[in-house]
């Protein structure tokens, strides 16, 4: 019992030691994240300026629901950026500075040392995605008297769990090619919300594409969030989207740490673990 | 509170198993050819070696660049898989019990590798979590550390990337010996350094074999390095280790004079002379 309680002890200690590096790492680059965060605002406002262009062509339509909808898939999109880049520099920017074998070979389990990796992004990027949507809806006076602020993030940390799991799947890519692994990264990124209706319902898409939306967790993040912002849906009407996401997480964590432990073995078959360059 | 020393005791079975135990280790890497399109080269590392160490013992092993030395320490390290043989640390498997490997082991390797923007204590305290160490474990343990590997208490918290190749080396030794490791890899830890900071790392090395109850497998091409530091000295030549006895008994069995002598009667070349395959084999191993 007292190893037991050992073992968990360490293991939450080292989950715990990947959040306090991320915070340091954090700090010390904090001007190069408050310039990424200006060029996140730029493009979220180039997006909900579509709103704005058109309605100047003199089609009718509630223009401020109009730009809230463009603006939650702008937001989700960016904080999906946050979660999978951070995931994927679990083992990117640990290669480059050459720390890998050293966090490898110590003694904290995969799945603690991921949970770490992921329990920083999803704060970080749920505190981001909160002002990256005030600072928008401050710029274009956006009026939502329904809605439900804190159901949506609900929506969106419980989405998290999903996200995550298919991050994880992501962030093995840097092992298998360290030159072009985090780039491939965003291609799951940027499919995973081309399905989900991220700018757009999903009904507008081919049929195959709504078959595939039903399997990504963004889809029910998006339609939640957005019931909760728009419409003012509280979490007990959201069974449809909490369920599936809660589906998808169970499904996406274990095997998303299934993936990464073939993806470790396969770099410590092939030296791919040593820096280089 | 959970001591870190206890623990890693814990984990060391207390039948007499040898601390370090290599049987036929063998391990090869594969890349593709850029002289033959499609085609893939192969290259072995490590070519069936076998040693056993004693608990406190060190152990130097000799080698030129791409003799399978980095290799050797990556695979008890648990950063690769073998391709044959066998290792163990304290009777633990280095493959089927990683785990319980990783608790007994630490490495410093001829790379100080360190979050540069990160100071000395943060990244020894970021390290020491991984070795389930809390802040408060370490708040007093950190400075008492890197004192002790002269390290200077006013850049403590300076980040990584202001220090000498010297000073991170130092940290680095620091980092290692921070999770009381009951083996300690050293990958040519004194490579590159100035004379001085090579001196003071070597001292250190020698106060860890005479305070601390640890077991030392150093990799080394500097010869009066080995001979100082070990009492065993092996020679590791193209992925095979030729010998593995004491400095005096090396001598004596090549009737040399000297550790580099030695070497070259052991292997036929130089212990300097590196050609093409060497290099070759340096990218691999």
């Amino acid at each position: 019992m007292r190893a037991l309680w050992g073992t968990m002890r360490a293991e939450l200690v080292g989950a715990g030691g990947v959040v306090e590096r991320n915070a340091y790492l954090t700090r010390r680059y904090i001007w190069w994240d408050i310039a990424w965060f200006i060029w996140t605002v730029a493009n979220t406002l180039t997006i909900v300026f579509i709103a704005k262009g058109v309605e100047s062509s003199g089609v009718e339509f509630d223009v401020n629901q109009y730009m809230t909808y463009l603006l939650i898939g702008a937001v989700v999109w960016a904080y999906l950026g946050v979660l999978f880049g951070f995931l994927m520099e679990t083992v990117a920017w640990e290669r480059w500075e050459g720390t890998i074998e050293y966090t490898f070979m110590a003694p904290l389990s995969r799945a603690m040392h991921l949970a770490g990796q992921g329990v920083f992004a999803i704060v970080y990027g749920i505190v981001r995605a909160v002002f990256l949507f005030g600072v928008c809806a401050l710029f274009f006076s956006l009026s939502m008297p329904d809605a439900n602020f804190l159901a949506a993030l609900v929506v969106l940390a419980v989405a998290s769990i999903s996200f995550i799991g298919i991050g994880i799947m992501t962030s093995v890519l840097p092992l298998i090619s360290p030159e072009k692994g985090t780039q491939l990264g965003f291609i799951a990124q940027g499919t995973l919300l081309v399905v989900s209706g991220v700018y757009y319902p999903v009904s507008v898409l081919p049929g195959w594409m709504q078959f595939l939306a039903k399997f990504s967790p963004a889809t029910y993040a998006l339609e939640g969030i957005r019931g909760a912002i728009i419409d003012g849906e509280g979490l007990s009407r959201m069974g449809d989207e909490i369920g599936p996401l809660l589906l998808i997480g169970a499904v996406s964590i274990p095997l998303g740490l299934w993936v990464f432990r073939r993806g470790e073995l396969y770099a410590k078959r092939h030296g791919k673990l040593k820096r280089s360059g | 509170m959970i001591d870190m020393k206890e623990a890693v005791m814990e984990a060391v079975p207390v039948q007499k198993d040898a601390a370090v135990e290599v049987h036929e280790l063998r391990k090869e890497f594969r890349r593709k050819d850029s002289r033959k399109r499609g085609e893939k080269r192969t290259r072995v590392a490590l070519d069936g070696v076998t040693f056993t160490m004693e608990r406190g013992e060190t152990v130097a092993i000799l080698g030129q660049n791409g003799s399978g030395k980095s290799t050797l320490v990556r695979l008890l390290s648990t950063l690769l898989l073998p391709d044959g043989g066998s290792a163990r640390i304290f009777g633990h498997d280095v493959v089927s019990e990683e785990r319980a490997v990783r608790r007994l082991v630490n490495r410093v390797s001829v790379e100080a590798s360190f979050f540069k923007k990160m100071s000395s204590s943060e990244n020894l305290g970021y390290a020491s979590r991984f070795y389930g160490m809390t802040s408060r474990e370490t708040r007093d343990k950190i400075p008492e550390i890197l004192e002790r590997v002269g390290f200077p208490p006013d850049r403590r918290s300076e980040p990584m990337e202001n220090l000498s190749r010297g000073m991170q080396q130092k940290v680095a030794l620091a980092r290692a010996l921070l999770t009381s490791p009951v083996v300690l890899l050293l990958d040519e830890p004194t490579t590159g350094l100035d004379p001085r900071s090579k001196l003071e790392v070597q001292e250190f090395i020698r106060e860890i074999r005479t305070t601390h109850d640890s077991t030392i497998l150093l990799c080394t091409h500097d010869l009066a390095e080995a001979e100082t530091l070990a009492e065993r000295v092996g020679i590791l030549d193209r992925g095979r280790l030729l010998a593995l006895e004491p400095a005096d008994d090396l001598r004596r069995r090549y009737g040399a004079d000297t550790l580099e002598e030695a070497f070259f009667a052991a292997t036929g070349r130089e212990f300097e002379a590196e050609g093409d395959e060497d290099d070759d084999r340096e990218v691999f191993a």
